[in-house]
């Protein structure tokens, strides 16, 4: 796999051939071109670009952090870090038997408050709608929020997790990463916090470098000592 | 720069132009991609003597509303000239000039960006030029093409933009101011060169077809060679220090 990646910018030609064009790549005649920069990538059947930069756009089932920017009677209206707002129906934190005057929207999520939430509906002719109504999903107490640029997230998990796993095993540090770049870090230890926003810091500038997960597991263990 | 000069030798007897190029030339070009931390995305070109950046926002919520539409995403350009871009004051308010350009660059560049991805969404490029002489309709486009990229914006193509035209009875390549002023024709071409497609194409003079069909393959060439510096540029930036 690793010898069929490529840098690519948009207009490149990566192939030509039968091959189903996925994400960021375009089909035209036999060619498959990318749209976008980012790292090409040729599997069986399919070729993708991970793109290097760019904006987050929804995807069903993404998990997101998001801040309150605004509420109706019926609904929040959260930052997502996207070009559309997120749409959080009040259904979904009173449940089914919400009434627009009992209730009070600002009693259970302010302005300004930050939530862990999941896209549960988007198909680009209305605004994305949110759902936090699951596990781990809600209102977020504490923590700090580190923005990172969106496209880097895949890197920041790594493969299978790899990354993330190395950063949260040698801080101490829980994670929670939102698809859209907005990333809540809490940890018991300053330390452990400071060490866990550097880490993920690096990961966002050097994310094209290769071997990113030796560097990050070398930075964290020679602070540690010092 | 500018004013004519009435001794001006636009080539002279053995095929050297009047800043010294030969006639299929261009001027030194340098394109750098990124430089603007508040922008989404962002790009300078030195072309020549024209100095042009160029800051890209987007996708983005639209105001006024009812500009947006809800089946494709909108390209909104604005091109400008700084005060001091030209020898005598420009004033800064756009002129009619400004306001042509501005569509021109922005219909060159709709049908490499793929706006049909964000519906209700626009996509804004802010052209500033900070330094003029001749050809900053070309320039401008390069660069806007390289933010718009740098953006993460998706593009079917890149699009290089360079001109071509006629100076005494010649077919030459990236026309300057003072070959603008007095030569007999300027054509600037917009070009995808991976769809190999025309996006751009003007023509101020007079041609004959033989002479449009040799200013068309020039001006292509040379976009071809604005396209290498445009790679050059992205490359540099996202892949610059990183390993294969």
């Amino acid at each position: 796999m690793e010898n069929k990646r490529k840098y690519v910018i948009p207009g490149d030609v990566i192939t030509t051939g039968p091959y189903r064009p996925e994400q960021n790549v375009i089909l035209d005649g036999n060619k498959i071109i990318s749209t976008a920069i980012g790292i090409s990538e040729i599997y069986d059947d399919s070729i993708k670009v991970i793109p290097l930069t760019g904006k987050y756009i929804p995807k069903i089932d993404d998990l997101v952090i998001g801040k309150i920017i605004s509420h109706t009677s019926l609904s929040w209206e959260l930052d997502i870090n996207s070009c559309y707002v997120g749409f959080l129906p009040a259904q979904d934190v009173f449940g089914r038997d919400f009434s627009a005057h009992a209730d009070e929207l600002a009693s259970k999520l302010k302005s300004g408050d930050l939530v862990a939430a999941r896209i549960a509906n988007f198909d680009r002719t209305r605004d994305p709608l949110v759902t936090i109504a699951d596990r781990d999903l809600g209102k977020i107490d504490s923590g700090h929020l580190v923005k990172i640029s969106p496209s880097k997230v895949p890197r920041l998990i790594g493969k299978r997790g790899t990354m993330i796993q190395t950063i949260e095993m040698a801080t101490g540090a829980a994670i929670t990463i939102g698809q859209n770049g907005w990333v809540v870090v809490s940890c018991e230890t300053p330390e452990g916090l400071l060490k866990a926003v550097k880490a993920i810091q690096m990961v966002d500038e050097k994310a094209h470098v290769a071997n990113l997960t030796d560097q990050v597991k070398e930075m964290l263990e020679s602070k540690g000592e010092s | 720069m500018g004013g004519r000069d009435a001794t001006l030798v636009l080539l002279d007897e053995n095929g050297i132009r009047c800043d010294g190029r030969k006639v299929d030339e261009p001027r030194r070009i340098m394109i750098k991609a990124g430089g603007l931390k508040n922008a989404d995305g962002s790009a300078y070109i030195e072309f020549g003597d024209n100095k042009i950046l160029v800051g890209v926002f987007g996708p983005r919520d639209v105001h006024p509303k009812h500009m947006s539409n809800t089946d494709t995403g909108i390209l909104r350009v604005r091109y400008h000239m700084e005060p001091f871009s030209v020898t005598e004051r420009k004033n800064p308010a756009p002129s009619r000039r400004e306001i042509e350009i501005s569509k021109v660059i922005k219909e060159a560049l709709e049908p490499a960006v793929m706006l049909e991805k964000f519906p209700r969404t626009a996509v804004d490029v802010y052209i500033e030029v900070l330094q003029a002489d001749g050809g900053t309709r070309c320039a401008a486009l390069s660069a806007a093409s390289v933010a718009l990229a740098d953006a993460g914006i998706p593009m079917r193509d890149m699009v290089a933009a360079c001109a071509a035209g006629k100076a005494a009875d010649t077919i030459i390549l990236d026309v300057n101011n003072e070959e603008d002023q007095a030569g007999q024709a300027d054509m600037p071409i917009g070009y995808m060169p991976s769809l190999e497609k025309i996006t751009l194409l003007q023509l101020d003079g007079v041609l004959t077809p033989a002479e449009y069909k040799k200013c068309v393959e020039t001006g292509i060439h040379g976009c071809k060679i604005v396209y290498e510096l445009q790679k050059k540029a992205l490359t540099d930036k996202y892949f610059g220090n990183g390993e294969k």
